[in-house]
């Protein structure tokens, strides 16, 4: 396969899982505002959603204050906002364009109806924000849908799948720590009702309160929910989950290829390093840092990967 | 229907009142649809077309904002009697404009025997100096060869001009094909219309069929593309897909030492030959326009040493220019001996004074068009335009006599298309595509382009022209 297709497959997944996770990330948003804060203080969920999407700096140079309608607006539409979901879903589908050769049609006619349909939906300005993060999401699960069911188990689809995973790692890591340094500064706010309510937010966002709940039973309690995105081998958003995804699609590319590279061997020791950790030793470590860490090293595998297979070679 | 009757064109669809034969069951199985679910039909296409992707960019537009091309449902029909003798027209000239080319880039016999004159070849701007020499793969230059027909009577057709280089649009041609069979299964199951969907293989046939000399085991073709923001992209898309080639931008491609390779994941491959869909000044900054990002370096030193083969060969423009179209019966004549088929359209050629003289005067009758144009972009269609817009094209040609020529307005058959207020006739050309390689090709059809405006002569794309479905019916079907 061409470097060139690989690579517009890798981004073209991590794209729309990027669409995924900032509507998840906005649907945190909302439901967190409806809740009336405990000090009559100012609320700074939108603040937090910026600080999550990476987006805080970009969104400062535009607006003063972090309200739902405009932080939607740069999070969805924004132009200038070069992860929003509108930017994400056309770099989602010129990639794919440019790989058109290498995706079925099906494949295709759903990245390019979602695009079509986006920008109608920006013109018309009809759907409110819970129905347009609804819309995000099913998009990118169609295309998932689409792409898992038509495509050819060759090198294209391994590449399309580490795209996915290394973005959701990224991901997840970002969504946890927001809950955990950004939101709820102040310690003797810890374990009461608001925390409580946040800790449920984050899970429904996550589409997994209810399998949250399946698998630790009982209350939750923010080392049962660490653990549950950073640990849970079952649970398909935590890391280990992504890590175990990475090194598996990985090897999978260099078998057919007959050569180990260094991604292979940076993602392997991820995996381990996550598939050795306990719980209360990264509480103990400080979850911040820990998560920190981790969105640093993936980073690095993504810049390996690139290295691996000669991405934006000229 | 009177209006359909229009006498001074020919009516592909009536004789006088009467159907003729190709269009008779066509009408009949029409007819059985309300103008409601026609609509709905024409809704739905549209609906397949964008959901697709076909669609085209118009250079000079807003962000080269993406066009759907007007779908007209109607096809045009041809008999199979009349298309044999169209196909022998077709291969006939694809031949003798290969001979033409493997000739001026050799010892030029044409021009040495005086039937061309010299400076009409080698100063000319597609011609090719450091082709000079250079002999491709079975002596082809041009593989894939787009001739624009027109009909103006029964069996009269006249060619309007050669492609030689890389003639688009043959994924329309495809895709109106799908898109009919999806909607009207029926009229196919009656019609008995000849398939078209062997093009993709016979051209990949074609395209290994010219692999270099220097090529052992199974050779490796890819498509060359500017990139996704072409106009054409998607048919370069299309076009690899349907043929399972690679698809590879400028960047892909790297050459070393005596071959070009393409960058994989699994590390260099080598490519063999290249069917290159863009220009000649961007194929190699080494030895063409230094600027170009879009190609290879190095390339043309290998295609030089037979490392690869370009398709079609550099220079081949030579052969479509709007100057050398007017020779090119006397090509078939000298390299084939044989008659033209397929007649020229009569073509004054303002470089000669007396014919500047009188496409000066009678410029309110003719068409000009610039010798390097195409697209249908800077020309002047004489019965069609003011007298301001003639005056302005006049001092043109006076400025440079040399880089137009003119033609009389021909008289383009109607066919029936679907407009607001139903079916009427609409001008038409065609436009098949004919294969030069181990065997030269043609498939039973083409792109169909009409002009959807009423009694407009302008068919292209570009110019808010539409396509149609291209079908070659049995005669007693």
């Amino acid at each position: 396969m061409l470097s060139r297709t690989a690579e517009s497959l890798y981004w073209a997944a991590r794209y729309m899982e990027r669409t995924d996770a900032t509507a998840r990330l906005l649907e945190v948003g909302y439901r967190m505002a409806m809740m009336p804060t405990a000090s009559g203080g100012h609320a700074n969920e939108w603040e937090s959603v910026l600080a999550a999407a990476g987006a805080a700096q970009g969104y400062a140079n535009q607006f003063d204050e972090a309200t739902k309608v405009d932080t939607a607006e740069f999070l969805i539409f924004d132009e200038a906002n070069a992860s929003s979901i509108r930017n994400c879903l056309r770099s989602a589908r010129n990639n794919l364009r440019a790989a058109r050769t290498a995706i079925t049609s099906e494949v295709w006619e759903a990245v390019n109806e979602s695009y079509l349909r986006l920008l109608d939906m920006e013109q018309k300005r009809n759907l409110s924000l819970p129905e347009l993060c609804d819309w995000t999401k099913r998009q990118s699960a169609v295309l998932r849908g689409a792409f898992s069911t038509t495509q050819l188990r060759s090198d294209g689809y391994d590449f399309f799948n580490l795209g996915y995973y290394v973005e959701r790692a990224d991901n997840t890591a970002r969504l946890l720590d927001v809950k955990y340094y950004v939101l709820l500064p102040t310690i003797d706010m810890v374990g009461g009702e608001i925390d409580r309510f946040q800790w449920l937010t984050l899970l429904r966002a996550l589409s997994a309160h209810r399998a949250f709940h399946w698998a630790y039973g009982g209350d939750i309690s923010p080392d049962k929910v660490a653990h549950f995105l950073i640990l849970n081998p079952s649970s398909p958003r935590s890391l280990l989950f992504c890590a175990e995804q990475v090194d598996r699609y990985l090897k999978h590319l260099s078998l057919a290829n007959g050569a180990r590279t260094p991604a292979d061997d940076f993602a392997s020791d991820m995996f381990e390093a996550l598939g050795t950790a306990r719980i209360d030793e990264i509480m103990a470590q400080g979850v911040h840092d820990f998560l920190t860490e981790c969105i640093k090293r993936n980073a690095r595998l993504h810049r390996l990967i690139g290295e691996s297979y000669l991405f934006g070679a000229v | 229907m009177s209006s359909m009757n229009k006498p001074a064109f020919f009516n592909e669809m009536y004789d006088g009142d009467v159907l003729r034969p190709a269009y008779e069951h066509i009408v009949e199985l029409f007819a059985k649809y309300s103008p409601d679910e026609l609509a709905l039909k024409k809704a739905e296409a549209e609906t397949i077309f964008r959901r697709l992707g076909i669609t085209f960019a118009v250079y000079g537009e807003e962000n080269n904002a993406e066009r759907l091309i007007p779908f007209d449902m109607m096809p045009r029909v041809f008999l199979e009697s009349e298309w044999r003798r169209l196909e022998r027209g077709v291969k006939q000239r694809a031949r003798a404009l290969n001979a033409f080319l493997w000739d001026v880039y050799h010892r030029g016999e044409i021009i040495r025997s005086g039937r061309i004159p010299a400076e009409l070849v080698y100063c000319n701007a597609a011609y090719e100096p450091s082709m000079v020499g250079i002999t491709p793969s079975r002596k082809i230059y041009s593989h894939i060869i787009g001739i624009d027909l027109v009909r103006t009577g029964l069996g009269e057709f006249y060619v309007l001009e050669d492609n030689c280089r890389t003639p688009s649009g043959v994924s329309y041609m495809l895709e109106n094909r799908e898109i009919m069979m999806r909607m009207f299964p029926d009229l196919f199951h009656r019609a008995r219309v000849e398939p078209i969907d062997n093009y993709p293989d016979a051209l990949r046939r074609t395209l290994l069929s010219v692999a270099p000399v220097k090529c052992d085991g199974a050779p490796c073709a890819v498509i060359l593309t500017p990139g996704a923001f072409n106009s054409a992209y998607y048919e370069h898309s299309f076009l690899a897909d349907q043929m399972g080639l690679e698809l590879v931008e400028g960047s892909d491609l790297f050459v070393d030492g005596d071959y070009c390779y393409m960058r994989t994941t699994r590390g260099p491959k080598r490519v063999d030959v290249i069917y290159r869909r863009i220009d000649d000044a961007f194929l190699d900054p080494l030895c063409f326009n230094p600027d170009s990002l879009v190609g290879v370096p190095g390339l043309m030193n290998v295609y030089r040493s037979g490392g690869v083969q370009i398709c079609s060969a550099p220079g081949a423009g030579v052969a479509d220019d709007k100057a050398v179209y007017t020779y090119v019966p006397e090509m078939i004549r000298f390299y084939l001996g044989e008659e033209p088929i397929l007649k020229n359209v009569p073509t004054w050629m303002c470089h000669k004074q007396d014919d500047l003289t009188y496409v000066l005067e009678n410029l309110k009758d003719l068409v000009v068009k610039e010798v390097h144009g195409s697209g249908g972009y800077g020309m002047l269609v004489g019965p069609a335009a003011t007298k301001a817009e003639i005056e302005t094209y006049g001092a043109r040609i006076k400025a440079d006599p040399a880089a137009f020529i003119a033609q009389p307005t021909l008289a383009l058959s109607t066919s029936p298309t679907f407009v607001e207020s139903g079916l009427a006739p609409r001008h038409v050309d065609l436009r098949p595509y004919c294969l030069v390689g181990e065997k030269v090709t043609l498939v039973p059809g083409g792109l169909t382009r009409v002009a959807m405006r009423e009694g407009s002569l302008v068919v292209n794309s570009s110019q808010g022209g539409g396509v149609k479905d291209t079908w070659v019916i049995a005669d007693d079907a």
